[in-house]
């Protein structure tokens, strides 16, 4: 396999810390995250220039501060809104 | 406004001396003085007059602009403002493009008199906040960017949370270890020990002064930043706070604050006039020599 670049492990790092972070949550709530943010980095993965650094870090950033959001006991589900989701918005 | 108070009198000069001169009545000494005045009002208006024509001034402000929703590179975008109907200062003008050329330029902004510290920004390449700098007139062209080394949310919109983060690991709240003397009352300070916070109570992290600091540009996690070790000292020489040797201890570290080297571009850069690498100086003093 070939070996993986500094940006690559970060997004790889977050989608697993969201997928960490998921089961601390109800089962139904989980799926239900689980599903938002695999749509969410697969969506991206295809949509994104892999050449927009700019962006990407943008949303690494964005992303982080997110699961920061959904780390918290307080947050019990995840909402996205529809048609043009820019961004999961934790709830 | 000043022109406004111009024509005013002349407005009301003029018809002081309309009135003079068809009522009889008036003795001949007043009638004087009220044409007098009317001519000298005169005077004044034929040398306003064309100033204010000619004042239309066309200045472009080139903006820094980044759209999430639109990847593409950051560029600076041309604005051309009439300075003739654009109040006077930088926020003034932005307020402007935003109003009636481009809704979708991005910035903060609350107060508009320096208190809130939201509109903080680069402007021709000094920090400073949107709504205290006066639009240069005397120059073409005036560059506004984002507050440099911050990540950038959408276009003059920065990304604030590692310096909130700073600010809130000094722990900018009264720390007491012996209860208060009578409950539910404030704990008194005397004018002196008062007056020592003088300098540091002002600040309103409007991070003007961090973004300015080349040491805090390369160490933006570890270096606390003079805005926060400023805050830090707020604390420290708070004579009602009982943990001021617990808060030397804790940013008397390498990166926390010793990554002060005094390049006091704080110092220049803050809106308020406060001097962070002063008291970052205090601070150093107070941990050598134990003042504590």
């Amino acid at each position: 396999m070939k070996r993986l670049t500094g940006l690559q492990k970060q997004v790889l790092a977050l989608y697993r810390g969201f997928l960490r972070t998921s089961r601390t949550k109800t089962p139904e709530e989980r799926n239900k995250i689980e599903s938002i943010v695999s749509q969410q980095f697969r969506r991206n993965a295809i949509e994104v220039d892999r050449k927009n650094f700019i962006y990407i870090e943008y949303l690494l950033r964005r992303g982080a501060k997110q699961l920061q959001q959904l780390k918290t006991v307080d947050t019990v589900s995840m909402f996205t809104t529809t048609p043009s989701p820019p961004s999961p918005p934790p709830t | 406004m000043a022109t406004n108070l111009v024509r005013r009198t002349i407005l009301s000069s003029s018809l002081l001396s309309r009135v003079s001169t068809t009522t009889t009545t008036t003795t001949p000494s007043t009638w004087k003085l009220l044409s007098i005045r009317a001519f000298a009002s005169e005077a004044e208006a034929q040398q306003i007059e064309p100033k204010a024509k000619d004042s239309s001034k066309m200045k472009t402000f080139s903006i820094y602009r980044w759209n999430p929703d639109n990847p593409s590179k950051p560029q600076l975008e041309d604005f051309q403002i009439d300075l003739k109907d654009c109040g006077p200062m930088v926020l003034d003008a932005l307020l402007k493009i935003k109003n009636e050329i481009d809704p979708t330029l991005t910035f903060r902004r609350s107060c508009r008199e320096g208190i809130c510290g939201s509109c903080a920004m680069n402007i021709d390449g000094c920090n400073g906040l949107a709504c205290l700098t006066k639009i240069e007139s005397t120059t073409p062209t005036s560059t506004v960017t984002p507050l440099p080394h911050m990540f950038v949310i959408k276009d003059l919109v920065v990304d604030m949370t590692n310096f909130y983060n700073q600010y809130k690991s000094i722990e900018p709240w009264l720390k007491r270890k012996t209860p208060a003397e009578t409950p539910a009352k404030e704990i008194l300070q005397s004018k002196k020990d008062r007056a020592k916070l003088d300098g540091m109570y002002e600040c309103i992290l409007c991070a003007c002064c961090s973004t300015s600091c080349p040491s805090y540009w390369w160490n933006p996690e570890s270096y606390l930043g003079p805005a926060a070790l400023l805050h830090a000292h707020r604390w420290i020489s708070d004579s009602r706070d009982e943990y001021t040797t617990e808060r030397l201890d804790a940013i008397n570290d390498e990166f926390k604050l010793y990554r002060c080297h005094t390049i006091l571009n704080c110092a220049r850069a803050c809106p308020k006039g406060l001097n962070p690498g002063k008291q970052i100086s205090a601070i150093k003093h107070k941990n050598e020599f134990g003042a504590r």
